[in-house]
């Protein structure tokens, strides 16, 4: 492989992990206490089996006792300088568990504040994702509106199992604060709703069918996000779907297109074809990408999408699925369009500058 | 009409219950009474504006494929070459809470089915009405139903409270097994729990449009769960389910059964070669993307000529081209496959 395939690289999905421990210091005193003594909401069971410890590759846990994603050097050592990344994107996955929600709202303030000082300082590669409470949207606006003019926040982080679809006017206020400050959406898998079951037929019985089925949270939310008529109402806004794959989308938007013009009386606020607010208004990381079984297919499934200039590459570091950097993409792929999704798509969408 | 070849199978034809009232003749004097006394409507799904969920009827009958007559002008004898018609309720009885209710209102309905539909047309065969939230109750009105002629599936809701692969729902599949069935996964359902896993969406466009995420978790649910290894003979017949989106759904599927297989030791090759033996899809809608290339490409990628079945979805439309409805993109040898070789071979029917 020539240097020159290697060099300019920009990974879009990189997760950090902000232990409780590293958060305290950056949480009024107030809400330590209070953290100390309620906590945050658990989930109601561990349900199955779940691949990894920490859904994390076994070699990833940090020398220095913490886990996965949680000491810089150690991200630095096995990631940042082990492929010439020039610029890293950090999506920690501290979920906002929809509880008290000024609790919430701290737990966001302090995580925002402990990824300054602790991330994006002492490291200029990297960029990092807003934490908002999202679920409550006076909360999350002041949230985006105190750090709306750090540029070393890229885009504002929203899990994609939300409490109700996300094109609902309840998530306006959030949705139009990031459009105006020109911060796109990411929407990234995972989150834990408002208790709804992970699928439109119930709660599955293995991890395998959680994680195959995630891509149908994306569904939902492409739905709607497009129906309600949010692009009408916020015409800058841009939505990155993380971790979502990107397979499914050209055949639901065929189907969206068809069944739109069927019963396009029912949503008057549309006045384009579904398909047309998805081409401008969405962005979508690559891992986890489908992997057809001919090469053939996957130049077809890239071509029916039509949106090679709106992917950006991702890793998905320290997690299981992770992609390599020098396998995520096929060779089949011409130089220039891989040399788009590695680098170029990412600095047009986030405003970066790379050397 | 005698000199036409039959070449046609429609393996989605829809007959609509005009009213509770119509179930009279086939319901007990408890469920007669109850019915007088009580006002109960049955089975029901009302959940958005009833002009929406019309506009997808082209028909102009006040109540479309209420009577057998309305089936016979618009389909049974509008094709002669059309040597039979599976004719699917897609009722609402997993709306109904009461157990009781669902048994008594599925029997009446099959029965219903039989009388006023089988018996007055030779070319009609139909699926099973189960009261599917119930998998007991439900594998009784199979046992009840099999062997009675005419009845060729069994038919559930895509919509569950609990993916149709669960322990739960065993004793269903083991009668459709035991009789030799077609198991039929339809389009819709009311069973409670939102259509979507972030909740009720708005309009009945985002349901539509999302209902193939529903297909989705049904046939991983399937799949993982292992009933193709437990009942080998299992058909699994996805019906209006829309077709484009199964070949990128099965990467994915793959890709993760890779990496997570060991979770269910029990699926020993890949999910989409289960799928390939075991699964079919009916044609309408097809969702075809507009390029005809890339429509080649999508049928290329199922990778089987015997996993589609020829439906009409009457009386619904779905708004796709006729060119894509009537298989005219196809070449002639494939299309016959799909409108009538793939069903006679599914549902075992003789030439």
């Amino acid at each position: 492989m020539s240097t020159a395939s290697l060099t300019r690289l920009v990974d879009c999905d990189i997760h950090n992990t902000i232990t409780a421990e590293a958060l305290m210091p950056y949480l009024p005193k107030k809400w330590q206490e209070y953290h100390r003594e309620f906590g945050r909401r658990q989930l109601p069971g561990d349900f199955y089996p779940k691949a990894m410890p920490f859904a994390s590759r076994t070699d990833t846990w940090p020398p220095t006792g913490g886990p996965p994603g949680s000491d810089l050097n150690f991200l630095r050592r096995q990631l940042l300088d082990a492929w010439p990344i020039d610029i890293g994107v950090l999506n920690t996955l501290i979920t906002i568990r929809n509880q008290e929600r000024e609790y919430d709202a701290a737990m966001a303030t302090a995580a925002n504040a402990c990824q300054i000082a602790e991330w994006l300082e002492p490291e200029p590669r990297l960029r990092a994702s807003l934490l908002v409470p999202f679920e409550d949207a006076p909360l999350a606006v002041a949230e985006i509106a105190r750090h709306g003019s750090d540029r070393r926040f890229v885009q504002v982080l929203i899990p994609s199992r939300t409490s109700l679809p996300l094109g609902q006017r309840k998530y306006w206020p959030v949705l139009g604060a990031a459009a105006e400050r020109g911060l796109p959406i990411g929407l990234h898998f995972g989150g834990w709703a408002g208790g709804f079951p992970i699928s439109g037929a119930g709660w599955p019985a293995y991890y395998l069918e959680y994680h195959t089925g995630m891509s149908q949270t994306f569904q939902a939310q492409l739905i709607s996000l497009i129906c309600e008529g949010v692009f009408e109402e916020f015409p800058d806004l841009k939505i990155v779907f993380i971790e979502a794959g990107l397979g499914w989308i050209a055949p639901l938007l065929w189907r969206l297109d068809r069944s739109w013009k069927h019963l396009r009386a029912e949503t008057p606020r549309l006045r384009l074809k579904p398909s047309e607010y998805f081409r401008r208004h969405f962005w979508l990381t690559t891992q986890p990408i489908e992997e057809p079984p001919e090469p053939a297919q996957f130049t077809a499934m890239l071509e029916h999408l039509g949106m090679n200039d709106h992917l950006l590459f991702s890793s998905d570091y320290p997690h299981w699925d992770f992609d390599s950097p020098d396998h995520a993409l096929p060779s089949i792929l011409p130089a220039g369009v891989r040399q788009a999704i590695r680098h170029d798509n990412a600095c047009a969408l986030y405003g970066l500058k790379t050397n | 009409m005698g000199s036409v070849r039959p070449s046609l199978i429609d393996c989605d034809v829809h007959a609509v219950l005009p009213g509770i009232a119509a179930l009279l003749p086939y319901l007990s004097d408890y469920w007669r009474e109850q019915i007088a006394q009580t006002g109960f409507k049955g089975p029901v799904d009302r959940w958005y504006s009833a002009r929406a969920v019309a506009a997808a009827a082209t028909i102009k009958d006040e109540i479309p494929a209420s009577k057998v007559e309305y089936l016979q002008r618009d389909v049974l004898d509008a094709r002669p070459e059309l040597q039979w018609a599976i004719l699917n309720y897609d009722c609402a009885v997993e709306t109904l809470h009461n157990p009781d209710a669902a048994a008594a209102v599925a029997s009446a309905l099959n029965e219903w089915i039989a009388a006023e539909w089988l018996a007055r047309d030779p070319r009609l065969r139909a699926s099973i009405v189960v009261p599917s939230q119930f998998p007991e109750l439900a594998a009784a009105e199979i046992d009840r139903m099999s062997g009675r002629p005419g009845f060729v599936q069994v038919l559930l809701p895509v919509r569950s409270a609990e993916p149709y692969g669960s322990r739960n729902f065993r004793p269903l599949f083991a009668a459709a097994a035991r009789h030799g069935l077609p198991v039929g996964l339809h389009f819709g359902g009311a069973p409670g729990n939102p259509p979507t896993p972030v909740g009720w969406p708005s309009f009945y466009l985002e349901e539509y449009a999302g209902m193939t995420g529903v297909f989705q978790t049904q046939l991983i649910s399937i799949v993982a769960g292992g009933l193709f290894d437990t009942f080998p003979d299992l058909r699994l017949v996805l019906i209006e389910a829309g077709v484009a989106w199964l070949p990128p759904m099965l990467w994915r599927l793959d890709k993760n059964w890779k990496g997570l297989r060991r979770e269910i030791p029990w699926v020993r090759r890949l999910p989409s070669e289960y799928v390939r033996d075991h699964v079919r899809l009916t044609t309408a809608p097809f969702d075809a993307p507009d390029d005809a290339q890339q429509l080649r490409e999508v049928v290329a990628q199922l990778g089987s000529d015997s996993i589609l079945l020829y439906a009409s979805d009457y009386p619904h439309a779905h708004g796709e081209d006729r060119a894509v409805t009537e298989l005219e993109f196809l070449s002639p040898a494939f299309a016959t496959r799909i409108k009538c070789e793939n069903a006679r071979a599914v549902y075992r029917f003789e030439p």
